[in-house]
């Protein structure tokens, strides 16, 4: 008899992995059956996740740290063995103010369309109208990307400009409408709104932290514990969606299966470019390639380093969502069990990192790293200011950065 | 006590604002209107929300009630944190409720158990409503079946429904799946039903 785990998701494509761990059979080999449960608001996904009516989530991964500290909930402490993608979001802009930010072809410097982002920001906020962002949710990657950048880049995000919550299937239709001059959010919902003309795709958040973690997957701690051995099967299956996910042979399969009405509900073509790294960044422009926009499987991706838990955790305070304390940061670094991926893929082909932890935007060219099992070698991770998050300094890092 | 329904479906609204009538000092803001969504609750400034869980709205909601405790505005938690089946019961309802100003966990469950209780109530209605649409489209369509067979083969109307049922009973089939599959052949064949 084959074990059951009923996964919530929201329709974005990097729900991906377990929805073609479902459909593509890996879930089976692995004598799992797998039931997607697709809702609309990140609100609604924790809310089943947290009362028993699903096994686990494609969750925010700060959403999965702030439930754990009870944030906006009543406490309830999950875990994360996996993580379903790196990056994958970018930041769109109405297209009179990418005119400004970014006149020339292609992508964007971080620091160039900061700078002059910058003074448009200063413009509005002195005309008492200031720029608007939507983001998906307040702990998401995507607020913490955003927020990071336009720190950087001398723009506070509280002050300087205002940051609001506006749900993805709306994000086209809000800058559309005017109601943000700009969206950070998930594909293909940047697509969506450069289709319309409504939006052009400045940057991509792998420009502003190479290496980013996104989405998780998040189970509430006890359901782990007691499924151990069922949850390291799912971890199995879901390695094998996305060593396939990211096959070139086999993208036009994926797309077709993510764009179906009870997946995504949207459109193949669009979906298939996010999957191929190919963005149009504005309308009747041509498609640029970005190498690792999104980010699935290479380079151990899916593994839950603390670190990255760590690293939002940072942002959590630096932007007020919750304030220090060493308890909650060592609560924090129990989220992301690398320990049950680990005993999940020991004995496999994958190759399995050494440490649990890493100093985060440290490698800033090919490097090779030390592992437990097979070879493993890191790609450029760092952040666009080339600022190290070293996981055993938090409060000297949140020292310098205010 | 100030109740605030939030639903796109205005139908849903109206069903469980009915519901809630009976409830003795309550006043009811139904909002069915996405947009400005958060000055209308601040306008209302309810004591409790509800809102559909397939509401994308939520997210908006909750960073609202974020932000407003922030600013030292009421208090906002997913219904009463003591009680798991109340939750798991409007989870399964398909329900959530914000208690907005800290109210008493007594004044709050009448409330939430008729808002449950007319959230599955609509879903029946609804599952009836379908499953009526449902038959009538299958009437629809025997009866095109049937006109197709007069038509063609010079059948009277219980002839022509007589031939329907036989082979279905012969392939093992059910009636409709056969006149499907008439209309369907002559649709091919460049017939008119």
């Amino acid at each position: 008899m084959s074990a059951k785990f009923s996964i919530g998701f929201l329709p974005l494509v990097d729900a991906a992995l377990p929805i073609l761990a479902h459909e593509l059979g890996f879930a089976a080999q692995e004598g799992l059956e797998l039931r997607l449960v697709r809702d609309v608001s990140w609100a609604t996904v924790l809310d089943r996740l947290l009362y028993g009516h699903t096994d686990a989530a494609h969750l925010v991964a700060p959403l999965a740290i702030a439930a754990t500290l009870g944030r906006g909930r009543p406490a309830q402490p999950l875990s994360v063995p996996f993580v379903l993608g790196l990056n994958g979001n970018a930041i769109t802009v109405r297209p009179e103010i990418a005119a400004r930010v970014a006149p020339g072809e292609g992508l964007g410097d971080p620091v160039a369309v900061g700078t002059a982002l910058r003074q448009v920001a200063q413009e509005r906020k002195n005309a008492g109208k200031p720029l608007r962002f939507g983001v998906v949710h307040r702990y998401s990657s995507h607020n913490y990307m955003l927020r990071y950048w336009l720190a950087g880049c001398g723009i506070h995000p509280d002050h300087d400009v205002e940051i609001i919550t506006v749900p993805p299937p709306f994000c086209a239709d809000a800058i559309e409408a005017g109601e943000v001059d700009a969206i950070c959010v998930g594909e293909p919902w940047n697509s969506v709104a450069v289709e319309r003309g409504a939006g052009v795709i400045v940057l991509a958040t792998a420009q502003i932290w190479r290496r980013g973690v996104e989405k998780v997957l998040a189970l509430r701690e006890p359901v782990l514990n007691e499924r151990r051995g069922e949850v390291e099967a799912l971890i199995r299956a879901l390695v094998k969606a996305a060593r396939h996910f990211v096959d070139p042979a086999a993208m036009e399969e994926c797309a077709a299966i993510l764009a179906r009405p009870e997946y995504l509900d949207g459109n193949k073509t669009l979906i298939s470019r996010a999957i191929a790294d190919r963005l149009l960044l504005k309308k009747d422009g041509e498609i640029v390639t970005f190498p690792d926009f999104m980010f699935q499987y290479r380079e151990a991706a899916n593994f839950p380093w603390v670190s990255q838990a760590l690293w939002l955790y940072t942002q959590m305070v630096r932007w007020n969502d919750v304030s220090y304390s060493a308890g909650e940061a060592a609560e924090v670094a129990t989220i992301f069990r690398p320990d049950v991926y680990r005993s999940a893929l020991i004995g496999s082909d994958e190759p399995l990192p050494g440490a649990s932890s890493k100093v985060e935007g440290s490698v800033f060219q090919r490097t090779s790293v030390g592992t437990q099992q097979g070879v493993m070698t890191l790609e450029k991770n760092t952040f666009f200011d080339h600022e190290i998050f070293d996981p055993h300094d938090l409060t000297g890092y949140l020292a310098r950065t205010p | 006590m100030r109740v605030a329904i939030v639903d796109e479906s205005a139908v849903r609204a109206s069903v469980i604002e009915e519901g809630l009538e009976v409830l003795e000092d309550c006043e009811i803001f139904v909002v069915t209107e996405r947009r400005g969504l958060v000055a209308r609750i601040a306008e209302i400034d309810p004591d409790i929300v509800l809102m559909d869980l397939g509401n994308p709205s939520r997210d908006v909601l909750e960073e609202y009630f974020t932000v407003s405790r922030a600013l030292a505005r009421p208090i906002a938690m997913f219904v009463d944190e003591s009680d798991d089946n109340a939750i798991a019961a409007s989870i399964d309802a398909g329900v959530s409720s914000y208690v907005v100003n800290g109210l008493a966990a007594h004044r709050i469950r009448p409330i939430l158990d008729l808002a449950i209780r007319r959230f599955h109530a609509f879903s029946r209605l609804q599952t009836d409503l379908a499953e009526a649409r449902n038959k009538l489209a299958e009437r629809e369509a025997i009866d095109a079946a049937k006109r197709i067979l007069m038509q063609s083969r010079g059948l009277t109307e219980p002839q022509a429904y007589s031939e329907l049922r036989k082979t279905a009973m012969n392939q093992g089939r059910r009636i409709i799946d056969i006149a499907e599959a008439v209309v369907t052949a002559s649709k091919l064949m460049g017939g008119a039903a």
